[in-house]
């Protein structure tokens, strides 16, 4: 297929995750030629989603300590006397001290399989060969790289037939209609996983007399219904990246839930924050005079700039010694400064706090009481979606596709083209890499800082209620001075995170030593890892959930870089970082749009798709079908409508809540 | 660039779009007129529903559009089977879902809904409760739904426990609900009714309520839903009205009932029956002003007979509804008048704003109330609410720290300073009359109070001498004559420009009306027919400027001695 590769194009992106989709969507959507073009064999790179068995793969790969190959250089002769190349990174190092533990009972048998399992990576492949597992393996392609897997490789080489630049309607149609295959591959999926869904049922009710032990082996068997993400983000609901995605319309790609409940850890135990007005309202916990206070602060904050005064003589305090000067009861400073300000205790100072709280305070009550969206099926999704605009607009998608080098026109400094794993040259005027992507040479004065990192895969929630379906998230404070606060999301089911009455845990803080030093502790305090002993503690207190399985690893933070720290790289080179350890997406999407506005300064980044009636065509070709980017005003939820699937999940379009 | 989507100028957009405008007001336009036709030849058809589908689904607010589905309902209903209603009415029903999301607040929408719901014959009320929820879901105010709610609960018979429970729902998602608090206040003392103050919820009850209450005032003190609740709470019944005095007069051969509370009085009908030494008698009653509306007092002529001071007494008693409440008193011989009145408890006198029997449970809110008001040191809502619990727990008490109240509660809320004059003023007014109550005496000090209205006049009935001098006072109002023995009355240093309006005082023989703004001698002319006044003071009055001003009253009041300067 890569011979059928164009050798034009005028951005060429290197990576798949956040910042670097964002981009190649803007670039496509603005008229550019876009390759886009990704090592591994699944989306997202850092920023993927994966079900269980592709974790177990990734895993694994993560932990060989893989030699690299020396492959010919053939690629060599492509380049020429004037030019010379700079070589891309082999293998990808920014997952370190991966470590996982299963604390299930492992009664399983050597075979088990995910159901329907998807070889991720390519080593898997040869072995299974018989003609129905290949078949029910495209059945369910979709899944693990959510659509746009290799058939987006194939719409490329249509693309190439019909590459006459005066038949653009044509190829706009070929175009079109793969992509409308693609979406109804995951219609179809869904419908295996339907009748999965009132299968469990039935276990359900069972369950909800006595907890039932989950063992290694469902997990495995119900791998699918996993999506673990590589990184734990939320979206703030009046982020940059909420605002991105529905200026752009990307956000028709994407379903999100709202996180129901912010939780807090002080003495010792799990508590529920009460944020919104109607929280507060609801609250058992406080006192009434400690309603009043809280509200009284909060309100403050929502616009603290009008009323200087109150902060003024405290801005060179820290945020945590200025609650102290509050009219605020102990209980309430941990809960504004841990849950809602979510800063540090030690580092912040007031603005910073006051900022952050009215942050907080403003996203509220856009979706729901809490500020923050969880995007369906993972946050693997969000990078894939802006693929997919990207695809729409033409961009082409080349999967398992590595990049040897750049080549660098000697006389002006700036790169001309790629060379490929296939040898083939391919030019372009602007090249965007992920950090990832680049040598050691070329990252030798580079400092990287490192994000602990942990799954867990539990049986219970940290803090139960009658709802067994909460998303939450809990800060735990820095045990000892100068240790990193713990952020931590649960996920349920319905989530499509995780297998039924599981939950899916994921932990990550800023590094201080390996993930495993610095988490465990954390994890050893809220949950029990012997899954096997009974629970004993029936009399005393409150019972922990129990840990079925976890994974740690440390990954690579590349954010905040100076771009001079890298070392000679041509101005139309552009470095796009990993992940983040915040919690929002922010800095992606602002990373993306500085660097595209760089490449592009005429051009609007990611502006709303036009009304299909507003286009148009060429000649009397008839339209396209609506390239599913007409305006989606009338996407309220509509009172009564038959089937209510699920109340709580939708699409970003309309404010859902009036306040 | 090539490979980029062209888009048409918003120019060209402009045009498209006004075109496509024109194309539609002409569709409108030739709709409504083949309806109207049709209307008027009588074809109440299907066609017809039709064409109506057409501009109701666009414009739902056309009123003579839905009336005409109706004829076309009526007539149809005539027509067909009861299964052919029952489809017709469903996909009524649908169609008027379509228009409640073109305007949720549609009068003729939700009232057509009524309707059709009145007329389908297997109606499914379930599904209509669920689409009230979905639309209070959306806008939870919206006054429209709340109102078809209703009409839904009453005919589908939904038990008020359940509906107790959707207002917990509604609330618990966001308190500023008038709508949720209000029907509490309608279903509690139904699902729970105190058996000694009918209307009222027991006790229990009022403290979990009160409870939530206070969650939401302490939430955002701001909001004005759940203060409201919060008075409702501690208010109590309706309290039947009952006869605070009589009195009977033999000089002016009159009888004089005052009622707890305003009181009509119709001619001819028996509400009110006066029973002279046991035999009823036919008197004419009215009111003081001659106005006869529903008030206070009411009084009547005696005939002669019934005053015979050759007898050693006579007995008089006035009946009330029926003879549920009566009062009775009895003038001897020699005397010039008699009466009979309650001795006064000051929580009967006064029909407070907030006044539950449990003087624990108006301590205990006056308390939380106060512990708000020291975070919340300008929040009106908490300044009022503390200032009725004090009146009701204890006014004399509470009277230095309440008028200070009042003194901050204007301060913070001066749109309402004359509001909560009036209100200071019945306050002291009050507090004025349960003073002269426990001194058992017929003199009442009102002076340098400040007051800017007078109120509770009908307590008043046996003054004689009341002082009124250095308040604010602008008029008098007519309900002083309710005052019906009242000799002296003293209004130096107000603000009285006329007498205007004021029926006469029987007894009154003395008036002092130094400094205030009367201009005109004519302003004082109702004085002349105050049978027994002697003595007028009008020093420091704009009319004292007058030449002709001594020569004119003169002539108004032959009687009285006038004193100008």
């Amino acid at each position: 297929m890569a011979d059928n590769l164009p050798s034009e194009f005028d951005v060429v992106v290197i990576g798949t995750g956040l910042p670097e989709s964002i981009i190649a969507a803007a670039c496509s959507r603005s008229g550019q030629r876009v390759l886009h073009v990704d090592s591994r064999n699944y989306y997202g790179g850092n920023w993927a989603s994966f079900s269980f068995s592709g974790l177990s793969s990734w895993i694994k790969e993560n932990q060989q300590k893989t030699d690299i190959s020396e492959e010919s250089e053939d690629w060599r002769k492509l380049i020429l006397e004037t030019e010379e190349a700079i070589c891309l990174n082999k293998k990808d190092k920014t997952i370190q001290n991966v470590e996982d533990v299963c604390y299930a009972s492992q009664d399983l048998a050597e075979d088990v399989k995910e159901a329907g399992a998807l070889p991720n990576l390519p080593d898997f492949e040869a072995s299974e060969t018989s003609e129905a597992a290949q078949e029910s393996e495209k059945e369910c392609l979709p899944v693990e790289s959510q659509s746009l897997g290799t058939a987006s490789c194939e719409i490329s080489s249509e693309r190439i037939i019909g590459n006459d630049p005066g038949s653009t309607t044509e190829r706009k149609d070929a175009e079109m209609t793969s992509e409308r295959e693609n979406l109804c591959d995951v219609t179809s999926d869904q419908s295996p996983l339907e009748t999965g869904k009132t299968e469990t049922i039935s276990t359900t009710e069972a369950a909800a007399l006595e907890p039932k032990k989950i063992t290694y082996t469902q997990i495995v068997k119900e791998g699918r219904r996993f999506n673990i993400d590589l990184v734990s983000k939320l979206l703030y609901s009046r982020g940059l990246l909420i605002d991105l995605l529905m200026k752009s319309n990307v956000s028709r790609y994407a379903e999100f839930k709202n996180v129901t409940r912010i939780l807090t850890f002080q003495e010792e135990r799990v508590e529920q924050v009460p944020c919104s007005r109607a929280d507060v309202f609801n609250s058992k916990q406080l006192t009434m005079v400690e309603k009043r206070m809280l509200m009284k602060f909060l309100t403050f904050c929502l616009d603290y700039e009008q009323h200087p005064d109150a902060y003024q003589d405290y801005k060179e305090y820290k945020f945590s010694e200025y609650l102290k000067t509050q009219k605020l009861t102990a209980k309430l400073q941990h809960f504004i400064l841990h849950s809602i300000a979510m800063v540090s205790a030690a580092d912040s100072n007031t603005i910073e706090g006051l900022k952050a709280t009215k942050n907080f305070l403003q996203c509220l009550g856009r979706y729901g009481n809490t500020p923050f969206l969880f995007p369906l099926y993972g946050q693997g999704e969000i990078p894939q979606c802006f693929c997919r605009m990207c695809a729409v607009f033409g961009g082409i998608y080349c999967l398992r596709h590595s990049v040897q080098c750049l080549v660098v026109d000697k006389e002006s400094g700036r790169c001309k083209a790629i060379i490929d794993h296939f040898g083939q040259r391919i030019n372009a005027n602007y090249f965007v890499v992920e950090d990832s992507y680049l040598s050691e040479e070329t990252c030798t004065d580079v400092c990287y800082r490192q994000i602990s990192r942990a799954v867990l895969i539990t049986d219970q929630s940290v803090l139960k209620t009658d709802s067994d379906q909460q998303i939450s998230i809990l800060i735990v404070p820095p045990m000892e001075l100068g240790q990193p606060a713990v952020r931590i999301i649960e996920l349920c089911s319905s989530t499509m995170t995780c297998m039924k009455n599981t939950y899916l845990v994921h932990f990550t803080s800023s590094s201080t030593k390996t993930a495993k030093e610095d988490l465990e502790p954390v994890v050893q305090k809220l949950f029990t890892l012997n899954a096997e002993t009974e629970r004993e503690s029936k009399n005393g207190g409150l019972e922990k959930p129990r840990v079925l399985w976890a994974v740690y690893f440390n990954m690579r933070d590349s954010s905040g870089i100076d771009r001079n720290s890298y070392d000679h790289l041509p101005s139309n080179v552009y470095v796009c970082s990993g992940p983040d350890s915040a919690l929002g997406n922010d800095y992606a999407v602002k990373q993306a749009e500085t660097l595209f506005q760089e490449m592009f300064p005429n051009e609007e980044f990611c502006p709303s798709p036009p009304n299909p009636e507003d286009i148009i065509y060429d000649g009397d070709g008839t339209p396209p079908e609506d390239p599913r980017f007409s305006n989606s005003s009338n996407m309220k939820t509509e009172p009564l409508s038959e089937e209510s699937s699920d109340e709580n999940s939708y699409k970003i379009s309309e404010e859902h809540h009036k306040e | 660039m090539h490979g980029r989507l062209k888009v048409k100028t918003t120019e060209e957009q402009a045009k498209a779009k006004r075109l496509e405008r024109e194309k539609k007001l002409r569709q409108y336009i030739a709709v409504t007129t083949a309806i109207f036709e049709k209307r008027k030849a009588g074809q109440l058809d299907k066609e017809a529903l039709e064409l109506t589908n057409q501009i109701l689904g666009a414009n739902p607010d056309f009123a003579t559009l839905w009336n005409f589905r109706r004829e076309i309902f009526l007539h149809l209903e005539k027509e067909g089977s009861p299964e052919e209603m029952q489809a017709l009415c469903q996909g009524e029903l649908s169609f008027l879902e379509t228009c409640l999301r073109v305007n949720p607040k549609s009068y003729g929408t939700w009232h057509h809904r009524c309707w059709v719901m009145g007329h389908v014959p297997h109606p499914d009320w379930a599904r209509e409760l669920e689409l009230c929820a979905k639309f209070l879901e959306s806008d939870d105010r919206n006054f429209h739904c709340w109102d078809y709610r209703r009409f839904v609960v009453l005919r589908a018979q939904v038990q008020a426990e359940d509906e107790l429970r959707f207002t917990d729902g509604l609330i618990t998602r966001n308190f500023s609900n008038y709508s949720s608090w209000h029907y509490r206040s309608r279903l509690l003392p139904h699902l729970h009714p105190d058996p000694r103050q009918p209307g009222r919820p027991t006790e229990a009850v009022l403290l979990t309520e009160l409870q939530l209450v206070q969650n939401a005032f302490f939430t955002d003190p701001n909001d004005q839903s759940a203060w409201f609740y919060h008075r409702w709470l501690l208010g109590r019944a309706n309290p039947e009205p009952t006869f605070l005095c009589i009195y009977v007069s033999r000089d002016d051969a009159s009888l004089v009932v005052a009622f707890s509370q305003p009181v009509g009085v119709m001619p001819g009908s028996d509400d009110l029956i006066l029973f002279v030494d046991e035999a009823p008698v036919v008197v004419v009653w009215h009111t003081p002003d001659g106005r006869n509306r529903p008030g206070h007092v009411w009084l009547c002529d005696l005939p002669a007979s019934a005053l015979n001071d050759q007898w050693p007494q006579h007995s008089f008693r006035v009946h009330w509804a029926g003879g549920e409440t009566q009062k009775e008193c009895v003038l001897f011989q020699g005397c010039r008048d008699c009466w009979c009145r309650d001795s006064v408890i000051e929580e009967q006198v006064f029909r407070c704003e907030l006044s539950v029997e449990k003087s624990t449970l108006l301590q205990s809110e006056l308390e939380s109330c106060k512990e708000l008001q020291a975070l919340e040191p300008e929040n009106k809502w908490c300044l009022l609410t503390i200032i009725l619990l004090m009146w009701a727990l204890d006014p004399l008490v509470y009277e230095r720290e309440t008028l200070h109240y009042f003194d901050t509660l204007k301060a913070v809320d001066p749109m309402r300073s004359a509001y909560l004059d009036d209100l200071r003023s019945r306050f002291l007014v009050e507090n004025g009359i349960l003073r002269m109550e426990y001194a058992e005496a017929r003199v009442v000090d009102l002076s340098g109070r400040g007051l800017t209205i007078l109120c509770h006049l009908e307590q008043l009935l046996l003054i004689t001498h009341l002082n009124l001098a250095g308040n604010r006072l602008r008029r008098l109002p007519p309900t002083l004559a309710a005052l019906r023995c009242l000799q002296v009355l003293e209004l130096d240093g107000n603000q009285i420009e006329t007498m205007e309006g004021l029926p006469p005082l029987p007894h009154l023989e003395e008036l002092s009306l130094c400094s205030n703004r009367v201009q005109r001698p004519a302003d004082l002319r109702p004085l002349a027919s105050f049978p027994r006044l002697r003595l007028l003071a009008l020093q420091d009055n704009p009319v004292g400027s007058l030449p002709t001003a001594q020569s004119e009253l003169a002539a108004l009041l032959p009687q009285v001695e006038v004193t100008l300067a």
